[in-house]
């Protein structure tokens, strides 16, 4: 098992015919990914790596049942598209635009709560590198390849930084569940806390390896639940701790703010909720290795 | 993106906040002349810099003649302002506002902002204005009012209405508060800020609502679509090489170690940063160079690296993912070729053709370390420093 994706989950890509869409469409399909529809609205009725292309998020959804949609739409129109597959029924948007404004991404979220929550889809990212199960397909943009198949669950909000922990694990022989990019904005989709409820009841996942940095309460919201909540071992990371108060480390997310935004606060928080954390992003690796020979 | 406060007071101001008459100069006779078109019988002179705490710094002086508010513009135009926000560089005060000085009664303050737990804008409200709000939150912590905005449909006059009320005002003065607060909103929304402050909001004996300071800031992803906030943008006000690094849409903040930093991704960067600091280093910035990492912004990253003199080592941490490593050891080549980089360089490459990329590297004959993993470059980055 895995979680959000597996070898039948029928993929739609949103930009399909554009540079990067069409480009990672096709190492989509060569990983494995069961990529069924593109989306590009006034390219209808083409074929693209021999998908179809449809107009509109809907008409794809109703020719081939597509559940999950990743979209390579441009940040003026990535709030719109994004809304369009939660309104055709997608269940999983992966949203990969980096650059959305914070205030669309607000009237998203807002949008989501229209829906009951059995029918409110599960949005991973913006500005992310999306979400791959090792072996079974990848929904996403990551190298494939640096991932290695195994029972540790991953969750980073930095795209890099989590390709470096999938190496790390993989030069061990450790591999991964599924790991999923929550992304370095203000405003996310989903939170840590989402995806660890998943890994919770993935049989496949023995523990999780959650990579956060500077800005926002998530990390220590996730800490707190993982206490009280969470039955496997979770190893933790924050990254910034040389970075300086009050200035946006590349991503629009990462900026000290406000009191418990600094990565040391966030670190004492996790260890206060009984996380293991890594001494530093160069022992992710031993460090699961290590949680997890314990176990 | 942040502006000035007069800036800030214009935007306001346009969405129907009251606000003190005031004009912007950029000299002292233009000063005078503003003082002399304003009318009145008391201005102050305000230093216009991107940071708070400008009063306590004698930034914003008080005049009573002309001459007072020709002086005050000749002392503050041309000097570098260092207050409690700026650091010890200070900014430089290239632009003076001249404001009417009338008494007021009561000061008030009234934020807005972008709330990361909630997903929503959080009004915040005391009747302690004219300090700062960290000062206020651990002052008089129950008398912060908020109210939060519900996305589908915005602030609602109640809602106004009841933080007015809560302030303690009159019948009169709330109706000014109302226009005050409404206003400020939609100023804040229909520009795509993430900050907006008034501190102080100040009421008059003749129960006017004025914002006597303004502050607001920008979402950089949102600028797109605010062309009038772009070109409010003072680049006199952020360092040199982040402006030069923005123009070519490198993420570049400065910082005072050794050890020059070119990586990939905002995580790693700062993760890079993070082992510099555990290998017994310190790390001189922070650069990503983003997804592409293409040969040209490899190069221009080497050269605003370099353009700070206290760097003494330089580590590239590329993770390549669509980017082949091959084709980033390339760009680090050509690169350090053309720079004529002539400090220790340590090379991290990972990912995609990382063999190939390693192969170039060595058969260059440019002359830098490689490392293979994140520990080694940095260690290998602070040995080098030592060794140098």
């Amino acid at each position: 098992m895995s979680i959000l994706i597996d070898e039948k989950t029928p993929i739609l890509v949103q930009g399909i015919t554009g540079d990067k869409g069409s480009f990672h469409a096709k190492e989509m399909i060569d990983y494995g990914s069961n990529v069924v529809a593109g989306v590009t609205p006034g390219k209808g009725g083409k074929t693209q790596h021999g998908v179809p292309v449809f107009n509109t998020v809907k008409e794809a959804v109703k020719a081939t049942g597509a559940t999950a949609s990743i979209t390579f739409v441009a940040p003026p129109f990535a709030a719109d598209a994004i809304m369009e597959a939660a309104d055709a029924g997608i269940r999983l948007i992966c949203s990969i635009t980096d650059g959305i404004p914070a205030q669309d991404m607000m009237r998203v979220k807002r949008y989501f709560l229209r829906y009951p929550k059995d029918r409110r889809p599960m949005m991973v990212g913006p500005n992310c590198a999306g979400v791959i199960s090792p072996g079974k397909s990848m929904l996403g943009i990551m190298p494939g390849h640096i991932y290695k198949q195994g029972n540790v669950g991953l969750i980073s909000r930095s795209g890099t930084l989590g390709y470096e922990a999938a190496s790390q694990l993989k030069e061990l022989g450790l591999g991964i569940s599924t790991s999923v990019g929550i992304g370095g904005d203000p405003i996310n989709g989903s939170s840590f806390l989402d995806h660890l409820v998943l890994f919770d009841k993935d049989p496949q996942t023995a523990a999780v390896l959650l990579i956060g940095e500077i800005g926002g309460p998530q990390e220590a919201e996730a800490a707190a639940w993982i206490k009280e909540n969470f039955s496997k071992p979770v190893i933790g990371f924050v990254a910034g701790l040389t970075a300086p108060k009050g200035r946006r480390m590349g991503h629009a997310g990462a900026i000290i703010s406000s009191t418990g935004d600094s990565a040391a606060e966030k670190t004492e928080i996790m260890k206060s909720y009984g996380l293991t954390v890594a001494p530093s992003p160069a022992e992710f690796g031993t460090t699961v290795a290590k949680v997890l020979g314990a176990a | 993106m942040d502006v000035h406060e007069y800036q800030a007071k214009e935007i306001l101001a346009s969405h129907g906040v009251d606000i003190p008459p005031g004009t912007v100069a950029f000299s002292p006779d233009q000063a005078v002349y503003a003082a002399t078109e304003l009318g009145g019988s008391h201005w102050v002179v305000k230093a216009q810099i991107h940071a708070g705490a400008r009063g306590k710094a004698g930034g914003v002086k008080l005049c009573r003649t002309y001459h007072e508010v020709q002086q005050a513009a000749r002392d503050l135009l041309g000097k570098r302002l260092v207050t409690s926000q700026t650091g010890p560089e200070g900014k430089p005060v290239q632009r003076v506002y001249i404001e009417v000085a009338d008494p007021f009664e009561r000061e008030i303050y009234l934020g807005y902002v972008l709330d990361r737990k909630l997903e929503r804008v959080r009004v915040i409200a005391s009747k302690h204005g004219g300090m700062d709000i960290e000062e206020i939150a651990r002052t008089a912590p129950d008398e912060l009012l908020q109210v939060i905005v519900e996305p589908a449909v915005g602030l609602q006059q109640f809602q106004a209405r009841e933080l007015a009320f809560r302030l303690g005002l009159n019948i009169k003065q709330v109706a000014r508060a109302v226009k005050t607060i409404m206003g400020a909103y939609r100023a804040f929304r229909d520009n795509d800020a993430t900050m907006l402050e008034i501190n102080p909001l100040v009421v008059t004996k003749d129960d006017k609502v004025l914002a006597l300071d303004a502050k607001m800031s920008f979402d950089d992803n949102a600028l797109f679509r605010r062309r009038n906030i772009v070109d409010m943008n003072d680049p006199s006000q952020s360092d040199p090489r982040e402006a030069q690094a923005a123009e070519h849409s490198l993420n570049y903040i400065g910082l005072d170690g050794e050890i020059g930093c070119i990586v990939n991704g905002a995580g790693l960067a700062m993760a890079t940063m993070d082992m510099i600091k555990h290998a017994g280093g310190s790390p001189a910035n922070f650069l990503d160079v983003g997804g592409g990492a293409s040969p040209e912004r490899v190069a221009t990253a080497f050269r605003l690296v370099l353009s700070d003199r206290r760097v003494k080592a330089v580590l590239v941490n590329i993770f390549a993912g669509i980017n082949r490593c091959d084709w980033v050891a390339q760009g680090v080549v050509e690169a350090m070729r053309a720079e004529k980089v002539d400090v220790p360089v340590i090379v991290r490459l990972a990912g995609t053709n990382v063999e190939a990329g390693r192969k170039i590297l060595d058969e260059s004959g440019v002359k830098l370390t490689a490392a293979s993993t994140l520990a080694d470059a940095a260690q290998k980055a602070v040995a080098a420093l030592k060794g140098a």
